[in-house]
């Protein structure tokens, strides 16, 4: 039974090619592996191995052939006394075509249509614990600690890994207790390379384990950052659904106090942008808690934006026994009729102050905490802006491509007719984040900027 | 190329075995050109990464394996997936970019995965897979379970930073994980000699106190020795071991490359002086535990396993468009 060679593909762009040279002759016996033609690519000049064994029977396009369509059929192999004329007239020429790759891209990706004046969204208006719970004052540093560690008394596969995470009791102290408690089992120093432990933590995500990996601050991070995104956010949709990371990411994020370029960065919007990671950005010591708790539980890859500032800082926490915190529900702080303020983090201080210096100007200010970047809340802000009309956005991260400017385009798009004034995304400044004392503070937010920003859409 | 020994071990490998080892070797070569075809025939898109040279590493490996170890290794992952027993058809499918194929269509050639095989991937950046082996290895040593890893990267990758500070930690914990070097002398285009400032890779475990020895890759019987040697270190507790096994890959980086930084001789003496396949074959049929009829049964048979897995991955649908969306979060 006679095959055809056909022209290959040789490489992922290739449509067609030239048939540079032929290396074997009709009448040369061929065997697998065999160097048959060289071949013109689009790249390159490549020589093209037999597969299958056989007599060349016919070469049925000359070398020095240029455009040669793939998957033509450039020659003709026989077997041992078959001949080459019964073998053409039986070769089913014209099929060879049918069996190259189906077009792709066949499916348009579907364009949502602008939707110009929508229904109010529904909003999760539920409260996150009873209204009657008791409340005890604590720091968001002892928060996050007791969230790790009751999540750890109930789960044997949650870990924490990182550096100074267990002798020295944390570089922050958020860990403080937990050797004593855990044993260095389960509370790891490690030597300081991001890269390679953030890759064993997300191995042993895939091995059956539930890791907490503390990054000393997120800055580090970006030395891990490519198992963060192409390991831990990505395996499960390239596994298609076999094999998830549940790992929580977490440490300091933003600028702290006086530490320069190189330790003050918002990473909020980098990590916001990636599909299968989960991103959370809390700001009080409640949500810390309560969300902390949603992240170890998560089975996928979670990044939480913790503030070094915000550490020391204390929030009534609710006692009950099992404080969660859904991930993708805002959460208001302050309702308001004239202008809705999104922040998270330590945003949200700003937000806070300025609502309040606004209200003495008797400008009513709707204050949303978005606590969580992915998945994220646009029914709330919709929902505020569609009874407010105003938006500002305020966050410590870079104007470009900022959180605030991924609002305000769904906003935009989502929204536009309830707009009556252009949205203001309040950013930190466009420059690496100075020493000096001066610079520093002119680089960061101030609320300030959000009360001008407010006076702004509000036509004050 | 060192893998000019060809004496065997033969006396106390039974028939059975080398039959074994040469019907494995055999499905991974002819799957691999039957791959080239199909990518050629614009049936495999992107990247595709063959193995064709390499197979008695995997083979020989999976031979020192236990149920239940690990595996993980880079994007040229077809040889391992077939050796530790994931279905030639659902390879093959996930190549073509099919419904049928064992991430759905969504993986390809460089991404599968098999949690009842243990196979962790099939990972595309270069050396990303050594610290997520020994997380693996980490997680076993955690549950106390027994089991070991084996951890494949390139000699490429074994520049890598991240390679160095994985053996630190692994030496500094004992994780059981055998850091198996697939030494083919190319990174791609760059040889060794060119990319790699002390050619013995075995040896950049000492810094770190981890044993390594260095492998002949052609010769399945030496691999498998060599490889229950690490294994037995790993399982009694010892920490890694790091085994630099010297192979040859006879097709190119990838099927876009020309392979102009070697010769065609260098190739051709390779495959006539030192094929893994050939070896078996010949200890095979001098040793009488085999004659050609029994051997071109097994040829027959394994053209048929991989005719079936090439029917399969051209009649499985394409995945449905609603898989777009699917697998993003658990």
């Amino acid at each position: 039974m006679a095959t055809e060679i056909l022209m290959p593909a040789l490489s992922p762009t290739m449509e067609e090619g030239t048939l540079a040279k032929w290396l074997v002759k009709e009448g040369d016996t061929v065997s697998s592996g065999d160097i048959l033609a060289e071949i013109e690519t689009d790249k390159a000049t490549m020589e093209f191995e037999a597969v299958d064994e056989g007599i060349v029977g016919k070469i049925l396009i000359a070398e020095g052939t240029e455009g040669v369509k793939v998957n033509t059929p450039i020659a003709l192999l026989v077997e041992e006394g078959e001949s080459v004329d019964a073998a053409l007239s039986a070769a089913p020429a014209a099929d060879a075509g049918n069996e190259a790759a189906p077009a792709g891209g066949s499916e348009a990706p579907a364009t949502p249509a602008p939707v110009a004046a929508p229904a109010a969204p529904k909003v999760d208006l539920s409260p996150d614990w009873p209204a009657d719970a008791p409340m005890k004052s604590q720091t968001v540093r002892e928060a996050l600690r007791d969230a790790m560690a009751e999540e750890m008394r109930a789960d044997e596969a949650v870990y924490l890994m990182g550096e100074e995470v267990a002798e020295y009791q944390g570089a922050y102290k958020i860990s403080q207790g937990m050797l004593d408690e855990f044993g260095s089992k389960r509370v790891i120093d490690t030597p300081i390379t991001e890269h390679g432990f953030a890759g064993i933590a997300v191995g042993s995500a895939f091995g059956g384990l539930k890791p907490i990996v503390e990054f000393m601050t997120f800055n580090f991070a970006m030395q891990a950052i490519d198992h963060i995104i192409n390991s831990a956010a990505k395996t499960l949709y390239m596994s298609g659904g076999q094999m998830g990371c549940p790992i929580v990411f977490r440490g300091p994020n933003g600028a702290a106090a006086r530490v320069a370029a190189q330790h003050s960065q918002d990473y909020a919007a980098w990590y916001m942008q990636i599909p299968g990671l989960k991103v959370a950005m809390p700001y009080s010591a409640a949500d810390y808690k309560g969300l902390m708790k949603s992240a170890i539980r998560d089975p996928n890859p979670v990044i939480f934006l913790e503030n070094e500032i915000l550490y020391g800082r204390s929030f009534d926490v609710p006692q009950v026994d099992d404080l969660v915190v859904p991930f993708g529900k805002a959460r208001i702080w302050r309702e308001g009729t004239d202008v809705t303020i999104v922040s998270f983090g330590i945003g949200m201080q700003y937000a806070l102050e300025a609502a309040e210096r606004l209200a003495g100007d008797g400008i009513s200010a709707e204050v949303i905490d978005l606590r969580t970047l992915r998945p994220m809340d646009l029914p709330t802000v919709i929902n505020s802006v569609m009874k407010t009309n105003r938006l500002v956005t305020v966050e410590e991260g870079w104007p470009q491509g900022s959180v605030g400017s991924y609002i305000a385009s769904e906003v935009m798009q989502q929204a536009f007719d309830y707009l009556d004034a252009p949205i203001i995304t309040c950013t930190g400044k466009d420059v690496p984040m100075p020493y000096a004392a001066n610079l520093e503070k002119l680089a960061l937010i101030t609320t300030d900027e959000v009360v001008a920003a407010v006076k702004q859409v509000t036509y004050r | 190329m060192t893998a000019t020994r060809k004496t065997s071990r033969k006396s106390n490998t039974s028939a059975e075995e080398l039959k074994h080892y040469y019907r494995e070797m055999l499905l991974i070569r002819r799957f691999e050109e039957k791959a080239g075809q199909l990518y050629g025939m614009g049936l495999i898109g992107g990247f595709c990464h063959l193995y064709i040279g390499q197979e008695a590493v995997v083979v020989g490996l999976e031979a020192a394996a236990e149920e239940g170890d690990k595996r993980i290794t880079s994007y040229r992952d077809h040889g391992h997936m077939l050796a530790c027993g994931m279905e030639p058809g659902g390879v093959m499918a996930e190549l073509t970019g099919r419904e049928g194929g064992l991430s759905k269509g969504k993986g390809g050639s460089m991404h599968m995965f098999s949690k009842e095989k243990h196979f962790y991937g099939g990972h595309g950046i270069v050396g990303a897979q050594v610290p997520l082996g020994a997380g693996l290895a980490f997680a076993d040593k955690y549950l106390d379970n027994g089991r070991v890893t084996f951890t494949y990267f390139g000699d490429g990758a074994a520049n890598q930073g991240q390679v160095y500070e994985t053996f630190n930690m692994a030496a500094l914990w004992k994780l059981p994980v055998i850091f198996v070097i697939e030494n083919n002398q190319y990174a791609m285009g760059t040889a060794q000699k060119r990319s790699t400032s002390s050619p013995d890779i075995y040896t950049r475990g000492e810094a770190f106190g981890i044993p390594g020895e260095t492998v002949d890759g052609m010769n399945v019987l030496s691999v498998k020795e060599a490889g229950e040697k690490a294994v037995a270190h790993c399982r009694a507790g010892k920490g890694p071991y790091i085994l630099e096994v010297k192979t040859y890959r006879y097709r190119g980086h990838s099927m876009s490359d020309p392979a102009k930084y070697r010769t065609r001789e260098e190739v051709q003496k390779v495959r006539e002086q030192s094929d893994p396949i050939e070896m078996v074959r010949e200890m095979l049929l001098s040793g009488k535990h085999a004659t050609e009829d029994d051997l071109k049964a097994i040829d027959k048979e394994i053209k048929e396993i991989v005719n079936q897995a090439a029917e399969f991955s051209k009649e499985s649908p394409e995945p449905s468009v609603d898989e777009l969306w699917t697998d993003i979060y658990a």
